[in-house]
């Protein structure tokens, strides 16, 4: 039995990162970007582009007396002369190819609703699924009564972006024997701003862990299949979860090294304490300068 | 009941198996509370206000003074009035009315917990019996909801009302036998209140065969009862609601009033230390408010 109370404490500025400091690339609404007129016409094409595509997508800046200004707090991305501000809290915006982590939300005629945190619901298609047992055939009539019993709502996929509709949505499939319906574990759910974009999402943790990293900021952890349970599987099982949080309130880009190196920080502390404010900022520091170290 | 999430059958499974080896998805065991920081002071324009953080479950509570007629049934003593507004900052289901139902049972509630004799000194708020006395408005606002809403609204309400600081005001009677109430002119000529028997509440749900304190939302969707319970610093039981669709049987009521007592008794200490803590820094002290 216990129960902390504190009063709350001012951040410091500066220790939030160690990347952080001095860095010019990060703006909050308001800044002012650039004056160059060179970068003018890059302005115009954002205009032209954010005209012509999903109104919502909006690149995170605007004109304000000749000066392109940031919209959005996030960092800001070159691409030749076109200058875009891709903003640290946001949904997610699915590209093909992410993996994403979702929640069945709605079982309709031959599609599944998924939210994935993204603006719409995604749908996963009926033929876009394996079929239980792994049969390659048409979808009938009969597959599309037996649809709940496959995924019902609640149930959590891993799945993959299949194509991007025109109003933003996402269309889905699992057609890979590594995505399909989520067993036990435990969902994180950070800003998909933070997860590092990698040629795997999937990764093995040690002490028999598992983990998806989601493109969509759903982080899904899970015990090792096929593993022998050790000792202390489950303690260090929390350990992990509570380094995620402390990863995403820092402001951590997660990726399989980040999290491995969080996880080495937090083992001299109790599970439980890792989430107190002065502990979780310890290992975050730790964190960052094991990377840094690591990056040379 | 409110701002519910969905829990795959999976998922619930990981839940009940950890709470059933007393340790919790985030690490505590099933008399733990969250972090938990506390402000008071926050809102310039209240007479007594705090705002309480529950791991991401933030309430702002006001409390402001107004002088209006008492009860007509206890003449000699003054009373409180509720509101709880769910903010659609909380989760967008509270949008337009959707969080009246919620405000109402909850303001219900606090209501009958904290407007009684014995968690306030009731008759200290009268001005002239029968005619006027002190009356506070409670405003609690929620700002983000992650479950556990009644123990840190309690615990926000104990520290407003710690917090608040009523005008003194004295009675005169002019020439023709009629009374005038003169306000002092000193502003830092006020009352304060004794929150010493003011109740805090603590919810307890039942998950599986156990039951938890401070449950989060994703644990609050595993339980199918729980139990609210206000408890003095004394360890006195002055309410308890059951609420939750589920059933409790008779032994597991009686395990879970003692375990309430027990955490709720325990909740006390270390509010009034922190509370007078923050008014021995005095004015001094910057406020960390809401951009900390």
């Amino acid at each position: 039995m216990a129960a902390e109370m504190r009063l709350p404490t001012i951040q410091k500025q500066g220790s939030m990162s160690i990347y952080g400091k001095g860095r010019k690339d990060l703006v909050v609404p308001g800044d002012i970007i650039t004056s160059d007129t060179g970068f003018m016409s890059a302005m115009i094409i954002s205009c032209l582009v954010r005209l012509f595509s999903f109104p919502h997508k909006g690149h995170g800046t605007y004109v304000d007396e000749d000066k392109l200004t940031a919209s959005v707090a996030g960092e800001v991305e070159r691409v030749d002369k076109l200058i875009c501000v891709k903003p640290l809290k946001t949904r997610f915006n699915g590209e093909v190819g992410d993996v994403v982590v979702g929640r069945i939300t709605e079982v309709q005629q031959k599609r599944w609703k998924v939210e994935t945190n993204s603006r719409l619901d995604s749908v996963l298609l009926l033929s876009a699924v394996n079929l239980p047992g792994g049969e390659l055939r048409r979808r009938s009539a009969e597959d599309e009564l037996t649809m709940r019993e496959y995924l019902h709502e609640g149930d959590l996929i891993s799945a993959e972006v299949q194509s991007v509709f025109s109003d933003g949505a996402l269309s889905l499939h699992t057609r890979s024997l590594k995505y399909g319906k989520l067993g036990q574990g435990v969902l994180v759910q950070v800003s998909p701003s933070l997860i590092k974009r990698q040629k795997t999402h999937f990764h093995n943790l040690p002490c028999g862990a598992s983990i998806i990293l989601a493109n969509n900021g759903f982080v899904w952890l899970y015990p090792t299949p096929e593993q022998q349970e050790e000792e202390h599987f489950i303690v260090s099982f929390l350990q992990y979860i509570n380094c995620l949080m402390a990863l995403a309130a820092h402001k951590v880009l997660l990726y399989d090294t980040s999290v491995l190196y969080c996880f080495e920080s937090s083992l001299q502390h109790q599970v439980k304490d890792i989430l107190k404010p002065e502990v979780m900022e310890e290992i975050v520091m730790l964190t960052q300068q094991k990377l840094l170290e690591q990056k040379g | 009941m409110m701002a519910a999430v969905e829990v795959s059958e999976a998922e619930k499974v990981y839940i009940l198996h950890g709470i059933r080896d007393d340790l919790r998805v985030d690490g505590r065991g099933c008399e733990d509370y969250r972090h938990m920081e506390i402000e008071t002071d926050v809102v310039s324009n209240t007479d007594g206000s705090a705002k309480v953080t529950l791991g991401h479950t933030v309430v702002l509570v006001g409390i402001k003074t107004e002088i209006g007629k008492p009860r007509p049934m206890v003449p000699n003593e003054g009373y409180l009035e509720f509101f709880v507004d769910c903010s659609a900052n909380a989760t967008p289901e509270f949008e337009g009315r959707g969080g009246e139902e919620l405000g109402t049972e909850l303001s219900n509630t606090l209501y009958r917990v904290f407007n009684n004799k014995h968690s306030i000194d009731l008759k200290r708020l009268c001005i002239s019996p029968g005619e006027h006395c002190w009356v506070l408005y409670v405003d609690v606002l929620l700002l983000q909801c992650d479950g556990n809403l009644y123990d840190a609204m309690s615990i926000a309400i104990k520290a407003a009302l710690f917090n608040t600081k009523i005008p003194k005001v004295f009675i005169s009677s002019d020439d023709e036998g009629g009374k005038d109430i003169e306000l002092s002119d000193d502003p830092y000529d006020c009352m304060r209140l004794n929150v010493e028997n003011v109740p805090c509440i603590v919810t307890l749900c039942k998950v599986g065969h156990r039951h938890i304190v401070d449950a989060t939302l994703q644990e609050k969707a595993c339980s199918v009862a729980s139990l609210i319970m206000s408890v003095t610093h004394k360890g006195t039981v002055t309410c308890t609601r059951k609420v939750g669709g589920g059933s409790l049987d008779p032994e597991s009521i009686f395990e879970m009033t003692e375990a309430g007592k027990r955490v709720g008794k325990a909740l006390h200490a270390p509010l009034m230390k922190l509370l007078e803590q923050e008014e021995s820094l005095g004015k001094k002290q910057q406020k960390v408010g809401f951009f900390g």
